[in-house]
């Protein structure tokens, strides 16, 4: 009945759409359709979906193993741009050189700098017992203003036409693709493969078996001797790690350079990704796909319904409203009751 | 029993059965007014379905109910209460931060008035002679006290049948006393009460009539007063009742393999008990009690001796000399000290988790499960299955989830996985709460073999005879306090019983009588 709740809140998601668009006067099946069909009815549209759906599984694998141990980290779309950050601090260092390291530098670069960010909350956590969930958040915000600040003044590319915009990456710092002329880049074979590792480090090692018990059960994690300290720096580490790659990647890839655009919401999309794949790597793996497909479906229905660019926003949030409702209903019976009137009086 | 009164409870082959087990097969008892009624039998014998079964949590399969002579259904515990019975649960329900009146009030079925509701609280106190303070939060009560507000819960609706689920376990001595003469005065009363306990002798001064259950079938009613407590274990567990020998043992003269000294811990949270200079020391081959009532800082010291909460001083706890108070619970396990918690599921075992997952989180510091960080899955497997085997844990196999196990069953489980893995101190917790007397010995004679092998032994029971029959030396925790030791040759139960209650005891009758 777990695995079937996803399904059922996809479902869910549709007709609830088709309801609302319609009585906003918009073709609500049409839009529906678009954004939940037409993306995977053309193959050209394929790897596009691809791209979406790699940073996605990135980012949401790494908030996954976080999610198992009750580590809350809301975070990954500052982790996110702060890895794009670092890895393109490198870039512009290494502008006009060239070399096979400098992509790897890039790379590690974005995942320490994911990890920076990451480390803020987990100290404050660990240290202050500060909320993990408040702290991330709000260091979101930081990292958007800190690229605004960097596109706009130091990092502005000299010949940009005063453009809030780095440099153009030059092809010794941009992804590769994996075949001549394809859409899809290096990063996503990579993302597939991260998601697979980190699935087998989570069923096979002391570590994954360490961040399972301390959700599970954070009383019996100490008596088995595991440190729920540890396991918060571990998760926070790990799943910034991913996100400042996913970044990295994308800034490196898609991009091929810091705009003020970057910030795409991926880190946010992948709290939905997490739990539509049930926190497990291949689950995730397809809600990311299904999480692209409504990403691409979405720009569809601006074109062919005219929904606002917002519609996107509203059916990936029902979608996981959708699937918190439907998990909470299977587990729990509601029961209508009358207050006590004793209660009431106390 | 005349023909006029019909009897009070009437089963007739009553049928229960789960994927894979049959819980309940052709039961039938009869209960007549007024009397106590004990029900018997093993852990899985199937007493805790028939009596959900009466008590309108499950549902049987076949079979009859009749109440007063009339055939029922009982769909729900509402339903049940409708009908005059009620239940007391080994394990409360009841809200720690909230007042005894207010959980009293929270229990009920309708609303009532909360002055009218304190009237009527305060006339059966009154009536069976319960201290109780209705104003107190939860979490200042002793757990007899707090058994006393679920027992209150029962009487305020009138029962004419009440079910007490092992209501001793938890109790002192004198608990126990003053919780017998209540029933009988109850019985007296006309209300009939169906009483599940493993305490054999209690049952015998208690009991008129017992119905023994085995496999989930009755295998024999008998008299308990007339009967031996011998044989009724024998009827119990179906074979011959091996028995425990303690005597004949040297005081144990080997070097000390466990030393605390003036051990003292804050508080770790609002309900919980600062431990104060506690101090003792076991040698090899000794098993040291530590008796007390639960909430007087049981659960504090051990989490204190197993390493999750770390000591202030690292000399405050010597492992074979070797100060470890700083040390973390896998080092110290590595270093041979390992431990088993009062509280089974969440704290010894993650119920989500596989029995052979569950090996993995306290043995594989001691037992090769591990290697270069990964999990060697079927070294657990064979881990857990040995454990299975030589605890005779009722269970499918290494694959079942811990909380398919009863609480028995686990339990057994949770004891085995550390004493197989050798320890050189172990400290134990409750070691046989809810294990039925078969199990209990069991787990009884493999802790003292493991004392035989060298290994110093800390077993913490509330459980006096446990106590009595496993150690050398005992000393009572109160509020925090360690006593002196004493030998258990020269203790008397009277007496570590007032230890134990003493001062909690005499603070909750002196405030029951400033209310009254």
């Amino acid at each position: 009945m777990l695995y079937a709740t996803p399904f059922l809140a996809v479902a869910l998601t549709a007709a609830a759409g088709t309801i609302v668009f319609g009585l906003m006067g918009y073709d609500g099946p049409r839009a529906v359709r678009d954004i939940f069909v037409a993306p995977l009815a053309h193959p050209d549209r394929w790897p596009e979906l691809l791209v979406k759906a790699g940073p996605l599984a990135l980012i949401a694998t790494g908030l996954s193993v976080g999610f198992r141990a009750n580590v809350w980290n809301i975070g990954a779309e500052g982790q996110y741009i702060a890895g794009a950050i670092a890895g393109t601090g490198v870039a512009l260092a290494t502008w006009g050189l060239s070399g096979a390291w400098i992509l790897p530098a890039m790379c590690l670069a974005g995942m320490l700098g994911g990890m920076a960010w990451a480390a803020v909350p987990a100290f404050l956590r660990t240290r202050f017992g500060v909320s993990e969930i408040l702290t991330s958040l709000m260091l979101t915000y930081v990292a958007v203003q800190l690229l605004f600040l960097l596109v706009r003044g130091p990092w502005k590319d000299p010949e940009g036409f005063n453009f809030p915009q780095t440099r153009m990456f030059t092809p010794d710092q941009t992804l590769p693709a994996i075949s001549e002329g394809s859409l899809i880049h290096l990063g996503i074979p990579i993302a597939l493969l991260v998601a697979c590792i980190a699935w087998l480090l989570l069923a096979r090692t002391v570590a994954g078996y360490e961040v399972k018990v301390v959700g599970l059960a954070p009383a019996a994690a100490r008596h088995g001797g595991f440190s729920e300290r540890r396991t918060i720096w571990l998760t926070l580490l790990g799943a910034g790690g991913l996100a400042g790659l996913a970044g990295i990647f994308e800034a490196a890839g898609p991009f091929g350079q810091l705009t003020p655009q970057f910030p795409g919401g991926y880190g946010y999309t992948a709290i939905i990704v997490a739990f539509l794949g049930r926190l497990h790597p291949v689950g995730i793996i397809l809600a990311a796909l299904v999480l692209a497909v409504t990403h691409v479906g979405g720009e569809l229905a601006q074109t062919g319904v005219g929904l606002p660019q917002a519609a996107t926003g509203m059916f990936q949030a029902m979608l996981l409203f959708f699937l918190l409702a439907t998990d909470v209903l299977i587990r729990f019976r509601p029961v209508l009751a009358r207050p006590a009137r004793a209660r009431a009086a106390a | 029993m005349t023909p006029s009164a019909p009897p009070r409870l009437e089963l007739s082959g009553i049928a229960k059965a789960f994927p894979g087990v049959v819980a309940n097969d052709n039961v039938s008892l009869t209960v007549a007014p007024g009397e106590i009624h004990a029900l018997l039998g093993e852990n899985g014998a199937g007493k805790s379905t028939l009596v959900k079964i009466l008590y309108g949590v499950q549902a049987a399969d076949e079979g009859e109910i009749r109440i007063d002579g009339r055939p029922v259904v009982i769909a729900s515990p509402k339903a049940a209460r409708a009908l005059g019975i009620g239940m007391v649960f080994q394990h409360f329900s009841l809200f720690d931060a909230l007042t005894v009146i207010e959980n009293i009030a929270l229990g009920l079925d309708e609303a009532v008035d909360r002055a009218e509701l304190a009237r009527r609280v305060d006339a059966i106190l009154r009536a069976y002679s319960l201290p109780l303070d209705l104003d107190r939060a939860v979490h200042t009560l002793s757990v007899g006290e707090r058994q006393r507000i679920e027992i209150v819960r029962c009487l305020l609706v009138k029962p004419r049948l009440l079910i007490m689920d092992e209501p001793t376990s938890v109790l002192t001595p004198q608990e126990a006393e003053r919780l017998f003469a209540m029933l009988r005065q109850l019985a007296q009363e006309g209300c009939s009460i169906l009483y599940i306990s493993h305490k054999l002798a209690e049952i015998k001064a208690l009991c008129s009539r017992a119905t023994i259950l085995r496999a989930g079938r009755v295998v024999a009613t008998c008299d308990p007063r007339a009967e031996s407590t011998r044989r009724m274990a024998e009827l119990m567990i179906g074979t011959e009742l091996r028995e425990v020998a303690r005597g004949g043992r040297a005081a144990p003269s080997g070097p000390v393999r466990l030393q605390v000294r003036r051990l003292s811990l804050p508080r770790g949270g609002p309900f919980s008990v600062p431990l104060r200079e506690v101090s003792f020391e076991v040698r090899a081959g000794e098993v040291f009690g530590i008796a007390g009532v639960a909430g007087n800082g049981q659960s504090e010291l051990l989490l204190a001796l197993s390493g999750e909460r770390l000591a202030p001083e690292a000399a405050m706890i010597r492992l074979d000399g070797r100060p470890v108070g700083r040390e973390r619970a896998g080092m110290r396990r590595r270093a041979g000290l390992c431990a088993v918690p009062e509280e089974r599921n969440g704290h010894a075992a993650v119920p989500d988790l596989s029995l052979s997952d569950n090996a993995i989180l306290t043995a594989r510091h001691r037992v090769p499960l591990t290697a270069n960080g990964f999990l060697r899955f079927g070294a657990s497997r064979s881990f857990a299955r040995k454990v299975i085997e030589r605890f005779g844990v009722k269970a499918v196999g290494p694959a079942a989830a811990a909380r398919s196990l009863s609480g028995g069953n686990l339990q057994k489980y949770v004891v085995g996985r550390e004493i197989l893995q050798l320890p050189e101190v172990l400290v134990v917790s409750q070691p046989t709460w809810g294990v039925d007397a078969g199990a209990g010995a069991a787990i009884h004679r493999a802790i003292l073999d493991l004392a035989e092998s060298g290994s110093a032994i800390v077993v913490i029971s509330q459980d006096l005879d446990e106590l009595l029959a496993l150690s050398d030396r005992l000393a009572v925790l109160n509020e925090g306090q360690l006593s002196r030791p004493i030998a258990t040759a020269d203790a008397r139960a009277d007496e570590i019983g007032l230890l134990m209650g003493g001062v909690h005891g005499e603070h909750a009758r002196a405030r029951g009588a400033s209310r009254a």
